[in-house]
């Protein structure tokens, strides 16, 4: 095992990471860091370079320069080591349609390196807690879209990983499955796991516990929610957001 | 006449026994009741009217059954049953003449990504016999903004300009009727407004449009909305109307510990509803208790009943309901 982060409240720490493809700096620039537990916001128009920093952050794509850890492992140097440490979960890919639910926690388990009696035993436990057990034997393609979104959430994190990165996992969801999810997210926080959420819901912008925004690649701002509103003088996350992407250069919107 | 006219569409994906319904309407005879009013005959479909030069919104979540119906009233698949027309054509017999006077943006981007953005106008123009400077007046706002691109293939266009070049392509015939399938569905908000901005004006020029849309916040940018959810409409109406009918009442409560605000709310008995709402918690109780009912809730009654288990700051006022709060009530009561 490489040498773990020095800091262990410290689970994300980014300084001055860049990426260019090009001449383009897709991500320019950025700090930050995320604390074991909190659920982390990150926001930005599309094309803002969300996606750019997330695939670094995740050990899928080296920096063109900076330096940062996720999970204790160097970004540039263990980027295999972070993938074991961390969990994704986006709305485009979520399981495997054609196997059952078993198959698909069996599966995930198995790549993750847990042992077989452990599967077995937190596969027990999971159906039981989101009240699955008739519905362990069953395709997820034969399942209700709230019910595949739990259960995506569940399998990115049940390896226990130290963090879980989610792409707009709520996009596209009914407004009382949604607020479920956030519900589950909370629960995942309470055992300890860190949570690093993409939206475009500006409500849900108000759940986490802190906030940061992407405009042109860079991180414009980054606080609470509260804070966040109180500097912009806005009544809500909307309006924050209005703000500081308008002033985006790019020509993407 | 209504510019589009639905009566009793119905269409099911899964006629096999699978059991399962996917699709718009009411799966006949259903053995499974969890949610619905007994059934009347066979396959109970959705009907709606569009008036000329709306902008009708349908309002739910994937799987809800927009695209279905969208790819009816284009023509592009059958349902089976009911009737749809559009200025007054049929959606079966009279396929093309409909196919001539409606403009449709589906839900994936389907354009030729290999084709420049100038050449898919182009050719989009060409097919429908017509020319580009014919139609300018049209998407002049819309395509000015994506000119400087004009050499690009549309595949290396950004989401936003890609979105943009799809709208300009759907209107240069200067269709009759716009069909826009979740236009917004993955863009952020700021490009979401932008583009509501849009259908704005194209209303204004006479363009009646259908779209739909899982964002609830957009629903009141349309005259008129439907909202979705398994295939069936939960009530149609003017979103102004819909909020006005809310069925309970509508609190939104604070507190320092969020969290544990919405586990204490879960647990009282004579709250019906609580659900997190950005910075607050709506909670919902019956407009209409008992008389003399000593037990029904009050706003003065729960702030002192959380302050005494330990909350600080409650604060609980009574809100007007957004659509998200009465597409939520109504789901629940379905």
């Amino acid at each position: 095992m490489g040498v773990r982060g020095l800091n262990m409240d410290t689970v994300i720490k980014v300084e001055n990471l860049t990426k260019r493809f090009g001449n383009f700096t897709a991500v320019d620039n950025i700090s930050f860091e995320v604390k074991r537990g909190e659920i982390f916001g990150f926001l930005g128009a599309n094309g803002a370079g969300k996606t750019t920093a997330m695939r670094m952050l995740c050990g899928l794509s080296i920096p063109t320069e900076g330096k940062g850890t996720v999970a204790g492992y160097d970004i540039f140097k263990q980027p295999e080591l972070i993938k074991k440490s961390i969990g994704y979960m986006s709305q485009k890919f979520s399981m495997y349609e054609d196997l059952k639910v078993w198959e698909n926690l069996e599966l995930f388990g198995g790549i993750y390196g847990m042992n077989d009696k452990v599967i077995k035993q937190k596969t027990d436990e999971l159906m039981i807690k989101l009240n699955f057990e008739d519905e362990r034997d069953k395709l997820v393609k034969s399942l209700p879209l709230g019910f595949k979104q739990k259960l995506a959430f569940s399998v990115s994190i049940f390896h226990q990983p130290q963090v879980v990165f989610l792409d707009e996992p709520t996009g596209g969801v009914d407004p009382i499955t949604r607020r479920r999810f956030w519900e589950m997210i909370y629960d995942a926080t309470a055992q300890g796991i860190t949570v690093f959420v993409t939206t475009h819901y500006m409500d849900e912008a108000e759940y986490c516990d802190r906030v940061s925004i992407m405009v042109d690649g860079r991180i414009e701002a980054l606080d609470s929610p509260d804070n966040l509103k109180k500097q912009f003088n806005a009544k809500n996350m909307d309006e924050v957001f209005q703000q500081l992407a308008r002033k985006a250069k790019r020509v993407d919107n | 006449m209504y510019t589009i006219e639905v009566k009793n569409l119905y269409k099911n994906y899964y006629s096999d026994k699978s059991g399962k319904f996917a699709g718009i309407g009411k799966k006949p005879n259903t053995e499974d009741d969890s949610n619905s009013v007994p059934l009347q005959g066979l396959g109970a479909g959705i009907s709606f009217d569009v008036n000329r030069g709306e902008i009708f919104g349908i309002i739910g979540p994937d799987g809800a059954g927009k695209t279905t119906l969208f790819r009816i009233l284009t023509t592009l698949i059958l349902a089976e049953s009911g009737t749809a027309t559009i200025d007054g054509f049929d959606v079966v017999k009279d396929y093309k003449e409909i196919r001539k006077r409606v403009g449709y943006m589906p839900g994936r981007f389907s354009l030729y990504q290999d084709l420049t953005v100038e050449e898919n106008l182009e050719f989009f123009a060409t097919v429908f016999n017509t020319t580009i400077e014919e139609n300018y007046e049209l998407i002049k706002d819309i395509y000015v903004q994506i000119e400087p691109f004009k050499k690009r293939r549309a595949g290396k266009l950004s989401g936003g300009m890609k979105q943009k070049l799809a709208l300009s392509c759907a209107l240069i015939h200067k269709p009759s009727v716009l069909f826009l399938d979740e236009p917004t569905t993955g863009v952020d908000p700021v490009s979401r407004k932008e583009f509501w901005g849009m259908l704005q004006k194209l209303r204004e020029q006479g363009i009646t449009i259908l779209v739909s849309t899982p964002y609830m916040d957009e629903a009141s940018l349309c005259d008129r909305i439907a909202l979705i959810q398994n295939g069936q409409f939960l009530k149609i109406d003017t979103p102004q109307y819909i909020v006005s009918q809310f069925a309970d009442v509508l609190w939104a409560a604070k507190s320092d510990t969020m969290h544990k605000l919405l586990e204490d709310l879960r647990k009282d008995e004579q709250v019906k509803s609580s659900f997190a709402f950005g910075d607050s918690i709506h909670i919902t109780s019956p407009l209409n208790p008992p008389e003399g009912d000593l037990n029904s809730l009050s706003i003065d009654k729960l702030t002192k009943y959380l302050t005494k288990i330990g909350h600080k700051n409650v604060e609980i006022k009574e809100i007007e309901p957004t659509i998200e709060d009465c597409f939520m009530n109504l789901s629940q009561t379905k």
